[in-house]
C-alpha cells in the first residue's frame, strides 16, 4: 500500500528506505532483516535552530527595550563563511569596530565541523580546488594559513603537499566492488570510454577559452568569469540537454556528471543549468591542462578556514543572535538599526551602525529587511535552495577490507545511491588504522525544492541514522557493528539551486546591489554554493563598507 | 640419544615394579587368543609415539627458545625422569590392569596428540611458555612411562619373563628408531610441528581404541564407555588435524617454507616468525623482513655506510627497524651516546626484546640504556620536535600500501630533514633496484627533491636478491670508502662497490613520490606484480 509521508506517524523501515534509497539497497536490507529495524547506535540531531526560523517566518518581531541598545560601526548579520570572510576583510583593513551576529551556537555555517576524540570531522563543505591565479582572495587567505609554499611558472600558487588531498583521492562501489577513481572504468564500452573522453576534451577546450578581455570562460570567483554571449548562453538549458545535444548518452558518462552536480549543487542533470554544469568541471582545469586543480582539505573540511576566519573576529562576534529586523535608523546619529533575538538571554537586542553587510540567505531579506518586506523584489522569488542530511558516523574501526577491492579513500561513492557516499575524516591525519568518522552525505536532489525540504524533515535522527548505515551496508557489511554513535544535520537551506537561467539572470546580478546602506555577501549572490564564492562575496561586501568609510585599502576582489 | 632413554625407563621398570603383592586377586593376562606378536606391535607403536612426543617438545622450545642443547638437554632429562616416574607409579597399580592401560594410552593420546598445538599456543603468550612447557613435557613422559610395565605385567603369564623382557625391549627401541629416522626426514618436513603431534596422538587413541577389543576379555565392567572415549578422542584428533591450519593460523603454514613457530596479529600487522633448517625469518604480513642467515649482509649495509659520512655521530634515530637488527649495527660504534628508535608497534619492539632467538640475534640490543623506544607512527612522531641527529636509519617495510607509501614521500624526507643536524647522513632502505627499478629510482630522486644529496647503493641479501638503499645527507659528501673493521661482511673494497649500479638497475624517468600522488605505490605494485 503506497502511502505518503505523514510526520505525526512513526515509519516503518520498509517504508523509510523505500522514500530514501535506491530499490536494490531496500530489497537487500530488508531482504536481510525483515522489515523491522536493527538497532540503532545512540547520537543527537544537531542543528541548525529551525524552531527561531519559523518563527520569523511567521512575523516574530521582537522590540529592544531602551537600554538594550548597542552602538557599534557595522553589524554582519551571519556567521556563515559570507559573514566571517567580511569580518576577516574588515580586520585586514584595521576596521575592529563591527559585529557579527550569528543565530547558531557555532559560527560557519554550511562549512561547520566537529570534534571526536580521535579526529576533526565536517558537518557540511569539506574542500576547496587548489585555487588558480584568478582567486585572488582565496590565495591571501590560504598564504595567511601558511598553505602556499610557492607559484609555478604560469603563476598559479603551489599548495603544500601537507594540505592536499592525499592519493588515493576516490573510489566507487558498483556490483559489490570498490574501484579506484569517480568514474567508473571497469566494464566500459568503446563507446563509453569514446564519450568520456571527448567530454574530457570539450570541458579542455572550455578551460583553454577567452574571452576578448582575457577572461576564462568558466572561472572561480563567479565574477570573474566571462560574460559573452556564446558562454552565458549555456545557462539557458540545462546540463542534461547540453549532454543530449552532444550526444552523450553513455550512462556511466551521465552519471560521473550529474554526480558532480549532486556533488556542488544538490540538482539533477535536468535541473542544472548547463552553464553550472561545465563550471564544475572547467573552472578547476588550469589553462588547457588534463588535470583538475589538485584538493586542499582538511579532516574537519572547511571547518579549518572557518575556525581561522573566526578565531580573527572572536571579539566582535555575537552567537545564538537571530537576526529579526534590519531597518534604517529612526533616532541617534547611526544610519540603521539591527535588531536581533538574544536566543539564550530571551531577550531582544538592538544594535545602532552604520553600515550592515547582510550575510545570510538571499531568501531571508524578504522577513528581515524592513523595506522588503512592504515591497519584495522580484527577483527574489528566483532563489531556490536545496536540502541536504549529513550523517556522521563515528566508527570503532574501518570496515574490513577484501581482496580485489581498491582501498579505502577519502572520498568513498556508492554507484547505485542516491547518496553520495561518505568522506573519511582520518585520511589527511597519520592514523590510517583503528577509530575514524565517516561523513554520510545526503542531497534531497527533488525538483520541487520545497518537497524535498518537507521530505528530509519528516525523518528524525533515528531516520537518517538508518538511512546512513542501510546505505552503506551494502558496501560495508559491517558498518552497523563498528558504529559507536551517529550524528545528523539536516540543512534545510543547504545550497543555492544554480537552475537554468538563473546564473545569468537579471536577478542574481541585481542581487548583488547595495540597498541603501545594507551590503549583501552570501554564496546564493554567486549562483553555486561554493566556499570560494562566501569569501569573495564576503571580501566584496567589506570592501563597499570600507569605501563608504572612505578607507583606502588595497582590493582583493577588483 | 634416542634409544638410551628406553633403556632406563624398561630397566627401572623390571626393578622397581617388584614382585607382585601377595593379595593380587587374580591373574591378569592376555587372552590366549590374542597372539602375543600382535601385542609387540603395539609396543612397537606407543614407543615411536613416545620419542616423537619427546623430540617434538625438544624441536618446539628450540626454535622458539632458541640454544638447542640446553633445550634438547632439559626436555631429555624431564622426560627421562618422568618416564622412571611413571614406571615407579606402576607398580602401585594393582587391578583392572588392562583397564588403566587402555586409559593411559586415551590420556597420552590427548596430551601427546595436542602438545605440539598447546606450545604453539601458549607461546603466542610468551610469560607463559615455560610453565606451560615443562609441565606438560613431564606429564607426558610419566603416562608414557606407565605404558610398558603395563604391557608387560600383562604379557606376564603368557611368556616366560626373559621372553617378556627380550621382544619388548625389542620392539621399544625399532619403535625409538623409527621415530627417530621419521622425524627428521618425513614427518618434520611433510607434515609440520603441529600435525605430527596430532598424527601421533591418532596412533596412540587408536591403539586405545583397538585395546578394547583385543584386551576385552580382561576388562573389569563394561567397555562401552572406554569405547565412546576413544572414539571421541580419535574424532577430535581427526578434525584437529583436518582443521590443523587454524590451530597454528595455518592458512598460512602452505604460504611458509619453514614450519611457523610464532604468529601473532597486532593491532596494526601480522607477526610471524618461522624456522628452517637454515635459521629463522620474520615476516610482517606475509612479507618477509629478515632470514637470520643473512640479515647481516643487509643491516651492515644499511647502518654503515652513514656513519662512514659521520663517523662522529653521536645521536643516532631508527624509523622502523622494530627487528633490533639495525639497532645491533648502530651500537657498535662506540661515538653513539643514544639512539631513538620509532617503531609503530609495541608487539614488535617487544618481542625482539623478549623474545630469545631474536634478542639473541640483536644481542639484546633493547635493553642497551643508550636506546630509547618510542612506539608511534613514524610520521606522526616527525611531527614533534626533537634535539637534532647526527644520523637516521630509515627502515621502513617496502610501499606497498598507500599507508606504508606516505612514509616515502618528499613531505616525509623534508619532515625528517627538520630533525637532523647539519650534515647529518641518513641510510634509507629502498627495496629493490633490480626487481622494482621504478620505485626504488622513484625513492632515491623523492629523496632527492626534499633537498638531500643522495648516493645510491645496493648489495646482494640471498634472501632478498639484489636490495638498495639511498645514502643521504644535508650536505654534500664524498662516496665512502672505510668500512668499520671486523664486520661479517662489509669491508673497504664491498663497501665501495656497492654505489656502483649494473647496467640493468640504472636510472629510470620516474614521478617523485608525493602524498597528493603516491606514484611509488603504483610503481611498487605494478613492478612486484610481475614477479609474483
Amino acid at each position: 500500500m503506497a502511502r505518503g509521508i505523514n510526520r505525526d506517524r512513526a515509519w516503518t523501515r520498509r517504508e523509510l528506505l523505500a522514500s530514501f534509497l535506491a530499490a536494490p539497497v531496500v530489497a537487500s536490507a530488508c531482504g536481510r532483516f525483515g522489515a523491522s529495524a536493527p538497532s540503532l547506535p545512540p547520537g543527537d540531531l544537531v542543528g541548525p535552530s529551525v524552531e527561531i526560523g519559523h518563527r520569523l517566518r511567521d512575523g516574530f518581531r521582537p522590540e529592544p527595550a531602551a537600554d538594550a541598545w548597542i552602538e557599534t560601526g557595522v553589524v554582519v548579520a551571519g556567521g556563515g563563511c559570507a559573514g566571517l570572510a567580511a569580518a576577516w576583510r574588515l580586520l585586514r583593513a584595521g576596521v575592529s569596530e563591527f559585529q557579527l551576529l550569528e543565530l547558531e551556537s557555532s559560527p560557519g555555517g554550511t562549512a561547520r565541523s566537529g570534534h571526536s576524540e580521535v579526529v576533526g570531522y565536517p558537518w557540511g563543505a569539506h574542500y576547496i580546488p587548489a585555487p588558480l591565479k584568478d582567486d585572488r582572495t582565496l590565495i591571501a587567505l590560504l598564504d595567511e594559513l601558511g598553505v602556499i609554499e610557492g607559484t609555478d611558472a604560469q603563476g598559479n600558487p603551489l599548495v603544500g603537499e601537507q594540505y592536499l588531498c592525499r592519493d588515493p583521492e576516490e573510489r566507487v562501489y558498483h556490483q559489490g566492488r570498490w574501484y579506484e577513481g569517480l568514474y567508473l572504468r571497469a566494464g566500459a564500452s568503446a563507446e563509453d570510454e569514446r564519450q568520456f573522453d571527448s567530454f574530457r576534451q570539450a570541458t579542455r577546450r572550455w578551460s583553454a577559452w577567452r574571452d576578448a578581455r582575457g577572461r576564462r570562460a568558466f572561472a572561480i570567483p563567479v565574477a570573474t568569469s566571462s560574460q559573452d554571449a556564446e558562454v552565458t548562453a549555456l545557462d539557458k538549458i540545462s546540463m542534461a540537454s547540453w549532454m543530449d545535444a552532444q550526444g552523450y548518452s553513455s550512462p556511466r558518462l551521465r552519471w560521473y556528471v550529474e554526480y558532480a552536480c549532486r556533488d556542488d549543487y544538490g540538482t539533477h542533470l535536468e535541473e542544472t543549468s548547463a552553464w553550472a554544469g561545465l563550471f564544475y568541471f572547467c573552472a578547476r582545469l588550469g589553462d588547457g591542462s588534463d588535470e583538475a586543480q589538485p584538493l586542499v582539505t582538511w579532516p574537519e573540511g572547511n571547518g579549518h578556514l572557518v575556525n581561522h576566519l573566526y578565531g580573527a573576529a572572536r571579539a566582535q562576534t555575537r552567537l545564538g543572535m537571530a537576526v529579526t529586523d534590519v531597518r534604517a535608523s529612526s533616532a541617534g546619529n547611526r544610519a540603521m538599526e539591527v535588531v536581533a533575538f538574544d536566543v539564550n538571554a530571551g531577550a531582544p537586542v538592538g544594535f545602532r551602525c552604520d553600515q550592515v553587510i547582510f550575510a545570510a540567505p538571499r531568501f531571508l531579506a524578504s522577513r528581515l529587511i524592513a523595506g522588503y518586506r512592504d515591497n519584495p523584489p522580484a527577483y527574489l522569488a528566483d532563489f531556490e535552495y536545496g536540502s541536504w542530511a549529513v550523517a556522521n558516523l563515528h566508527l570503532r574501526d574501518r570496515p574490513a577490507t577484501r581482496p580485489f577491492n581498491f582501498p579505502l579513500c577519502w572520498d568513498n561513492v556508492l554507484y547505485d545511491s542516491p547518496s553520495l557516499g561518505y568522506v573519511v575524516a582520518t585520511h589527511q591525519t597519520e592514523l590510517d588504522r583503528g577509530p575514524t568518522v565517516f561523513s554520510y552525505y545526503y542531497p534531497l536532489c527533488d525538483a520541487d525544492a520545497a518537497a524535498a525540504r518537507t521530505r528530509m524533515l519528516a525523518a528524525g535522527r533515528d531516520e537518517w541514522a538508518e538511512v546512513a548505515l542501510s546505505d552503506l551496508e551494502f558496501a560495508h557489511p559491517d558498518i552497523r557493528s563498528l558504529t559507536e554513535r551517529i550524528d545528523v544535520m539536516r540543512w534545510g537551506h543547504a545550497m543555492i539551486r544554480p537552475k537554468p537561467g538563473f546564473l545569468w539572470s537579471s536577478s542574481r546580478q541585481l542581487s548583488s546591489q547595495p540597498y541603501g546602506n545594507i551590503h549583501f555577501a552570501h554564496t546564493d549572490l554567486s549562483g553555486v554554493a561554493l566556499f570560494e564564492e562566501a569569501l569573495y562575496h564576503g571580501v566584496r561586501a567589506a570592501e563597499e563598507v570600507l569605501a563608504a568609510r572612505n578607507i583606502r585599502t588595497g582590493s582583493l576582489v577588483a | 640419544m634416542a634409544s638410551v632413554h628406553h633403556t632406563d625407563s624398561t630397566g627401572a621398570d623390571s626393578g622397581l615394579a617388584g614382585p607382585h603383592p601377595p593379595d593380587t586377586p587374580r591373574v591378569e593376562a592376555v587372552p590366549a587368543f590374542v597372539h602375543p606378536t600382535i601385542l609387540f606391535l603395539n609396543v612397537l607403536l606407543i614407543a615411536t609415539c613416545g620419542l616423537i612426543y619427546e623430540l617434538l617438545a625438544g624441536t618446539l622450545a628450540s626454535y622458539v627458545l632458541g640454544d638447542s642443547v640446553t633445550q634438547f638437554s632439559l626436555i631429555i632429562g624431564i622426560y627421562l625422569s618422568a618416564l622412571g616416574f611413571g614406571a615407579w607409579v606402576s607398580g602401585f597399580i594393582n587391578t583392572g590392569l588392562a583397564r588403566r592401560f587402555i586409559e593411559v594410552e586415551l590420556a597420552v593420546a590427548l596430551l601427546g596428540g595436542f602438545s605440539a598445538p598447546i606450545l604453539f599456543l601458549a607461546f603466542s603468550r610468551l610469560t607463559y611458555f615455560y610453565a606451560v612447557l615443562y609441565p606438560l613435557v613431564f606429564v607426558i613422559g610419566v603416562l608414557v612411562g606407565l605404558e610398558i610395565p603395563l604391557l608387560m605385567r600383562l604379557l606376564e603369564n603368557r611368556l616366560r619373563f626373559k621372553d617378556i623382557v627380550s621382544r619388548v625391549l625389542t620392539f621399544d627401541y625399532l619403535g625409538s628408531l623409527a621415530a627417530s629416522i621419521l622425524f627428521p626426514i618425513l614427518l618434520v618436513p611433510r607434515l609440520g610441528l603441529v600435525r605430527t603431534s596430532l598424527l601421533f596422538g591418532l596412533v596412540n587413541a587408536g591403539v586405545g581404541l583397538w585395546g578394547t577389543w583385543l584386551l576385552g576379555p580382561l576388562i573389569e565392567g563394561k567397555v562401552t564407555g572406554l569405547r565412546i572415549r576413544g572414539v571421541l578422542l580419535v574424532l577430535l584428533l581427526l578434525v584437529a588435524f583436518y582443521k590443523a591450519n587454524a590451530l597454528t593460523s595455518l592458512a598460512e603454514d602452505g604460504l611458509y617454507a619453514d614450519d611457523i613457530i610464532y604468529s601473532k596479529t597486532t593491532s596494526y600487522q601480522r607477526i610471524v616468525i618461522t624456522k628452517g633448517r637454515s635459521g629463522f625469518q620474520l615476516f610482517l604480513n606475509g612479507n618477509l623482513q629478515f632470514a637470520s642467515a643473512d640479515e647481516y649482509r643487509y643491516h651492515e649495509a644499511l647502518v654503515h655506510p652513514a656513519f662512514a659520512v659521520r663517523p662522529d655521530a653521536r645521536r643516532v634515530l631508527i624509523l622502523g627497524g622494530g627487528d633490533g637488527l639495525a639497532l645491533r649495527e648502530v651500537l657498535g660504534h662506540s661515538s653513539v651516546e643514544s639512539v631513538t628508535l620509532v617503531d609503530l608497534d609495541p608487539d614488535m619492539t617487544h618481542l625482539s626484546d623478549r623474545f630469545p632467538p631474536l634478542a639473541a640475534l640483536n644481542h639484546a640490543s633493547f635493553s642497551d640504556p643508550k636506546v630509547h623506544v618510542v612506539n608511534a607512527d613514524a610520521m606522526a612522531w616527525l611531527q614533534g620536535e626533537s634535539e637534532p641527529y647526527d644520523v637516521a636509519i630509515v627502515d621502513f617495510p617496502d610501499p606497498n600500501s598507500f599507508a606504508l607509501g606516505k612514509l616515502y614521500t618528499t613531505r616525509f624526507y623534508a619532515m625528517l630533514r627538520s630533525h637532523l643536524s647539519p650534515g647529518a647522513a641518513v641510510a634509507v632502505q629502498c627495496t629493490s633496484p633490480l626487481f622494482a627499478r621504478s620505485s626504488y629510482w622513484c625513492i632515491v630522486r623523492t629523496i632527492e627533491s626534499a633537498g638531500f644529496f643522495v648516493r645510491p647503493y645496493q648489495t646482494a641479501v640471498p634472501s632478498f636478491g639484489v636490495w638498495g638503499f639511498a645514502l643521504a645527507s644535508t650536505a654534500p659528501f664524498e662516496r665512502p670508502s672505510n668500512a668499520p673493521a671486523g664486520l661479517r661482511f662489509l669491508n673497504d673494497a664491498t663497501l665501495a662497490a656497492m654505489f656502483d649500479f649494473g647496467a640493468d638497475m640504472t636510472p629510470v624517468d620516474v614521478e617523485i613520490n608525493r602524498l597528493d600522488n603516491q606514484a611509488l605505490v603504483r610503481y611498487y605494485e605494478s613492478e612486484w606484480k610481475r614477479w609474483e
